[in-house]
């Protein structure tokens, strides 16, 4: 197996706050990986590095053998990189449909080729639509596409959150928090989509605090602590290390001084 | 009733059209004539601020900028080759060009802030605009710059500049609808939403808030140009007006930001006092006030302006004539056929339950 997503040495400090330290990474190709760690350890800093939306200091992303380091948030989406926000974000005055729309500009550009571009082709052309209905399906919100995206419940805002980055059919989607705030019922679906995905290819690096979540569903985890990556192993392995628990629990040290942004 | 639906928009337009295509020879008086232009000339320019502006939520105030310039621009180039008459309106589309081509390097700066800040820069590049026409030496500083005047008839001097401005603004009508429908506008209104989630799903938001911004300065700068060809006088503080600035805003705030027909009912509605307010307080900062007055009840109280409000009633009404009649004895078999009749039409449905969602939010999402 190869690492399609790999971390070197990554360091980001936001002021005097070491935000991530030198933090290694792999990701393997069709795996689920999940990322644990205190609050404050530098999971949703390094989610931001990662795909554009924070300037490294120092250290290399790389896709594949590609090195994406620094690049802008919509060209990491082009090279396959999808991702999610720890708070939902959504285009909370269009529609459901024209969500998915949005997501699927750059391969409906792809496919139309170098041809001189009509700058004002319609948004979302019948295959577009089609596909968008098939992800709405199957996550279930299918009925609500011609709802604004405003009227959706916290936990259909998470779904479409996820069904709207697979229009672009990332090789790899980095969810930030899947299953936090949903209610029990709906975690089971994100799993049981999440694994559907994994299924069909799709590699998923996963930031969660929810214990049971992560350690059913992940192949491999990596846990963080002060910008670090401290143990990676099985679940079954990271259950039962005492770095884990000295990362969560915290030492002599203190855990409480080190805040993300 | 889906009759009047269907019809009832294309119908509107077409009287609208026909309306203002035979306008002058219904009103032929002079001063009319001057009222209508004007209001045609800022329903234009509100039209083409809010297809930046309202679909982007960049809240320019600076596209005075292009106004000014595109006015400097043809009033200049008739004035050195001493054009008139007919010819001077070939010269709107350079007028156009000069703006847009000032919208690249203003758009580049401005556009890498947001929010207030940006607010703040349109302001600052407006008045260096403003400085650099009072100071520059081609620009006839304060003495500005004058056009030769037309030799037409004084009875029908207003039409060619009524029909000018006419179809100008229903141009700018047109290419902001075109825009609204488009993938690109599409882009916009997520920049609006949430830029950074945009740029995460491969919207390349600088070139797409950009292309906005030059698209709607070339058309502002093309209404400039018309302007001065109409006024024949262009000064620093009329062409590059920081009161237009605020005028035109205005006229989209109580339309409906952001909205395509919003912007047109503002400009029909505001223009037109403006001109009454000018004309019954003979003191200027009256009017002044009266407008800034005008400004704080509207992002008060109509905060997402007429049109999506009263949408918004128009909604709740009909939902609740439909509950009563559900309730009614009888009621029950008509609403069967009614949904018998729905499911047979997919896209129907789907947007019947959207309009029904969104009338469920009354003041969601407002002020932004």
């Amino acid at each position: 197996m190869t690492a399609l997503l790999r971390v070197e040495g990554v360091c980001k400090a936001f002021g005097g706050v070491q935000a991530l330290n030198g933090c290694a990474l792999e990701v393997e190709k069709g795996s689920i990986a999940g990322l644990i760690g205190p609050n404050g350890s530098g999971k949703t800093t390094l989610f931001n590095v990662i795909t554009g939306y924070e300037h490294v200091d120092d250290g290399d992303v790389y896709l594949s053998d590609r090195k994406i380091t620094n690049l802008a948030p919509d060209k990491v989406f082009a090279l396959g990189i999808g991702r999610t926000f720890q708070l939902t974000r959504v285009f909370a005055r269009l529609t459901v449909m024209e969500n998915m729309i949005v997501a699927a500009h750059h391969k409906e550009r792809a496919a139309q080729g170098t041809r001189l571009r009509n700058p004002f082709a319609r948004a979302g052309g019948p295959a577009t639509r089609r596909r968008a209905m098939e992800l709405l399906e199957f996550v279930g919100i299918e009925k609500h596409a011609g709802a604004l995206a405003e009227t959706l419940s916290y936990g259909q805002r998470k779904l479409l959150e996820l069904s709207y980055v697979l229009m672009a059919e990332p090789e790899i989607i980095l969810l930030d928090e899947p299953a936090g705030g949903v209610n029990p019922t709906l975690i089971g679906m994100i799993t049981e989509r999440i694994r559907e995905l994994n299924r069909q290819g799709t590699t998923f690096l996963i930031v969660e605090h929810n214990m049971e979540f992560v350690m059913g569903l992940c192949d491999r985890v990596t846990v963080l602590d002060y910008g670090n990556a401290v143990v990676a192993g099985p679940p079954e392995m990271i259950r039962t290390d005492h770095r884990v628990l000295d990362a969560y629990l915290g030492t002599a040290e203190g855990d409480d001084d080190v805040s993300a942004a | 009733m889906s009759a009047v639906i269907r019809w009832g928009r294309p119908a509107v337009l077409v009287a609208a059209l026909a309306f203002g295509a035979v306008f002058p020879l219904l009103f032929p008086n002079p001063l009319t004539t001057t009222y209508a232009i004007d209001t045609l000339i800022f329903v234009g320019w509100v039209v083409a601020w809010n297809m930046f502006s309202g679909y982007s939520g960049y809240i320019s105030l600076g596209s005075a900028v292009f106004f000014g310039s595109g006015a400097y621009t043809v009033g200049l180039l008739a004035l050195h080759h001493n054009l008139k008459g007919g010819v001077t309106f070939a010269l709107l589309p350079l007028g156009g060009l000069v703006a847009a081509a000032i919208a690249v390097p203003f758009g580049l700066v401005a556009l890498r802030v947001r929010r207030h800040t940006f607010v703040v820069v349109t302001i600052a590049v407006f008045f260096i605009f403003q400085l650099l026409a009072y100071n520059l030496a081609f620009t006839g500083g304060n003495g500005g710059v004058s056009t030769p005047f037309a030799t037409w008839d004084p009875s029908t001097f207003n039409n060619p500049y009524y029909y000018a401005a006419f179809i100008i603004a229903v141009g700018a009508i047109a290419l902001s609808w075109l825009v609204r429908g488009s993938r690109f506008g599409l882009q916009l209104l997520a920049i609006r939403d949430d830029e950074d989630r945009a740029r995460g799903l491969g919207v390349r938001a600088m070139r797409v808030k950009l292309t906005a911004f030059v698209m709607s300065a070339f058309v502002i700068g093309v209404i400039g140009g018309l302007w001065i060809l109409f006024i024949g006088q262009a000064l620093p503080e009329s062409a590059y007006d920081p009161n237009y600035d605020l005028t035109v805003a205005l006229m989209g705030f109580l339309g409906g930001f952001g909205t395509l027909w919003g912007p047109v009912l503002g400009g029909l509605i505001l223009e037109p006092v403006q001109q009454q307010i000018t004309q019954h307080f003979t003191n200027g900062y009256a009017g002044l006030i009266a407008f800034g007055g005008l400004f704080l009840l509207v992002i008060l109280f109509l905060p997402r302006g007429l049109l999506p409000t009263g949408k918004e009633w128009l909604t709740k009404l009909q939902a609740r004539s439909e509950r009563r009649r559900e309730s009614a004895p009888g009621g029950l078999a008509t609403s069967g056929a009614a949904a018998a009749a729905g499911s047979g039409d997919g896209a129907g449905t789907v947007a019947a339950a959207g309009s029904a969602e969104r009338s469920g939010t009354p003041g969601a999402g407002g002020t932004r």
